[in-house]
């Protein structure tokens, strides 16, 4: 089987405005298929690198490519059409409080256009994968935080995604609940989903023993 | 086909939206509704007192009066010119012997005219104009009067004309006020759109995060504002037929007093389409300046 390069990050800087330098000559490839963590103390950049994949942010100099598009290059109205290759998890989660369950998870369907009848199919499919069928009409609010983080691997995964990149899926989370989440992960890679994850629970990677990109002040440790 | 049912979905969940929110969405269906209701019941006004200003009036005539020395051939010229000429429609002959008359007949001056000892009347021409356009009135009396043995050109009327000039007074008030109430609208839309991007700000952020695109975003937003803009506008076509209605009761009484039969003209199909549309048409600007405005400003960070 030929092995594409997913993500391609190369010679990638980013500096924000005010002078903070956020990383710097980054340059890393990650093959299709691969399940990737990205490390590092609170500030060393993990979160920037994911929000430069997914192109929610660009970087000040350097080039990221992901499955063949150069993004630095596009136009902004390509860059919806980029962003549905990726399930995105977030580290503030992002859900949606004023809408079910259901409804958060079939936002990502209804934004690429999916009949209703196929929405409600896949919603359920994804809500089953994570253990929450029961919980549909449920509000976010009224889960517990291991639900919630469940909630959004349902919303990040809905759309089947080439890509999965999580920031902090563990956070806060107790040790049980987090073997869960990374159990998921792994089950998803084994699809052939390219999985990217920016954590700084060293334990969980001990036990996995995955390739590692160790961030350190915006550098790349190799 | 996708694309179609994207569209239906956005309009029920806009209609949903709307429902939940009764209060607020009845009072931003007033405020519109009472705008509209403005000039389109001024206009309403306008167009019945232009009816009832042909009802009352005759078409407007214009007499020709010959000279006293005009001989038979001279009216006869005259009367050629008369049936040659584009803008008349019809027109009569008054002898000057009819003319006395006529007169001695109606107003009781028999005695006096007879004392006189001969016809003081001229020979006349009573000419009804193609149409009763001001405009052509005028340029066929100022050419009349230049004919050989015509004396004097009268245009009856004079009245037509000045209400007529003072209808056109009011088709640009009524013009003015609706662009006015209209660039109210398209402020009450713009903030009401804007008060809606707020509180759904953490949906818009996220939809983007997630591959939304801009059209995309900007849709539920669009049908919300066109859809109370149209809602006002039937607010408005009801308070103006209503409005009509209550009217027309008290006018029949007054009407019959005076013995005349009128009624209150409502809005027409095709105006109240136009009110419909117009109303739904500046919403939808003032929606989409709102969210082109502000969908900009919340960028994912």
């Amino acid at each position: 089987m030929a092995v594409s390069q997913m993500i391609s990050v190369s010679h990638v800087s980013k500096r924000y405005a005010g002078g903070y330098q956020a990383l710097q000559d980054v340059t890393f490839v990650v093959e299709s298929g691969e399940m990737v963590f990205i490390t590092g103390h609170s500030g060393a950049g993990k979160s920037t690198l994911l929000k430069l994949i997914a192109a929610i942010e660009m970087p000040t100099s350097g080039s990221v490519i992901i499955n063949g598009q150069n993004v630095s290059a596009m136009k902004s109205g390509a860059i919806p059409f980029l962003r549905r290759n990726f399930g995105l998890m977030f580290q503030d989660h992002k859900l949606l409080f004023d809408r079910s369950v259901y409804e958060n998870v079939a936002l990502p369907l209804a934004i690429t256009g999916f009949p209703r009848r196929e929405i409600a199919k896949r919603v359920r499919a994804a809500l089953d994968k994570v253990g929450l069928l029961g919980r549909e009409k449920s509000r976010p609010i009224t889960l517990s935080g291991g639900e919630q983080q469940r909630l959004c691997i349902a919303r990040a995964i809905v759309n089947r995604p080439a890509i999965l990149l999580a920031d902090e899926p563990t956070g806060n989370l107790d040790t049980a609940y987090a073997e869960e989440i990374i159990g998921m992960f792994e089950s998803f890679n084994q699809v052939g989903v390219t999985v990217v994850i920016a954590t700084h629970d060293e334990g969980m990677i001990e036990r996995l023993g995955p390739r590692i990109l160790q961030l350190d002040h915006g550098r790349l440790d190799q | 086909m996708n694309w179609l049912l994207g569209h239906f979905d956005t309009l029920r969940e806009s209609l949903l939206r709307l429902a939940q929110q009764p209060l607020a969405t009845l009072l931003n269906v007033l405020v519109i509704g009472i705008s509209m209701s403005l000039p389109a019941g001024f206009y309403v006004g306008l167009n019945n007192v232009q009816t009832f200003s042909r009802q009352l009036s005759s078409d407007p005539q214009i007499s020709l009066f010959m000279t006293m020395d005009a001989s038979a051939e001279d009216v006869a010229g005259i009367e050629q010119r008369l049936r040659n000429h584009a803008d008349v429609g019809r027109f009569e002959f008054v002898s000057r012997e009819r003319a006395l008359e006529r007169l001695k007949r109606s107003a009781g001056l028999a005695d006096v005219l007879s004392d006189l000892g001969r016809n003081p009347l001229p020979d006349a021409f009573v000419v009804t104009a193609r149409n009763n356009d001001p405009a052509i009135l005028e340029s066929l009396r100022a050419e009349a009067v230049k004919w050989a043995n015509v004396e004097h050109v009268q245009l009856d009327a004079e009245w037509a004309r000045r209400l007529d000039a003072a209808l056109g007074v009011g088709r640009l008030l009524v013009s003015l006020l609706g662009a006015l109430l209209a660039t109210a609208l398209v402020a009450i839309t713009f903030n009401t759109i804007r008060l809606q991007i707020l509180t759904r700000r953490d949906e818009i952020e996220v939809s983007k995060l997630i591959g939304a695109t801009n059209p995309f975003i900007r849709r539920p937003f669009l049908y919300l504002g066109t859809l109370q803009g149209l809602a006002g506008g039937g607010a408005a076509w009801l308070i103006v037929t209503l409005a009509g209605m209550a009217l027309n009761l008290q006018l029949t009484e007054l009407v019959t007093l005076y013995g005349t039969s009128f009624a209150l003209e409502p809005l027409s199909a095709r105006d109240s389409v136009i009110l419909l549309g117009l109303s739904a048409a500046v919403a939808w600007l003032g929606s989409w300046l709102s969210v082109s405005r502000h969908l900009w400003q919340i960028e994912p960070r």
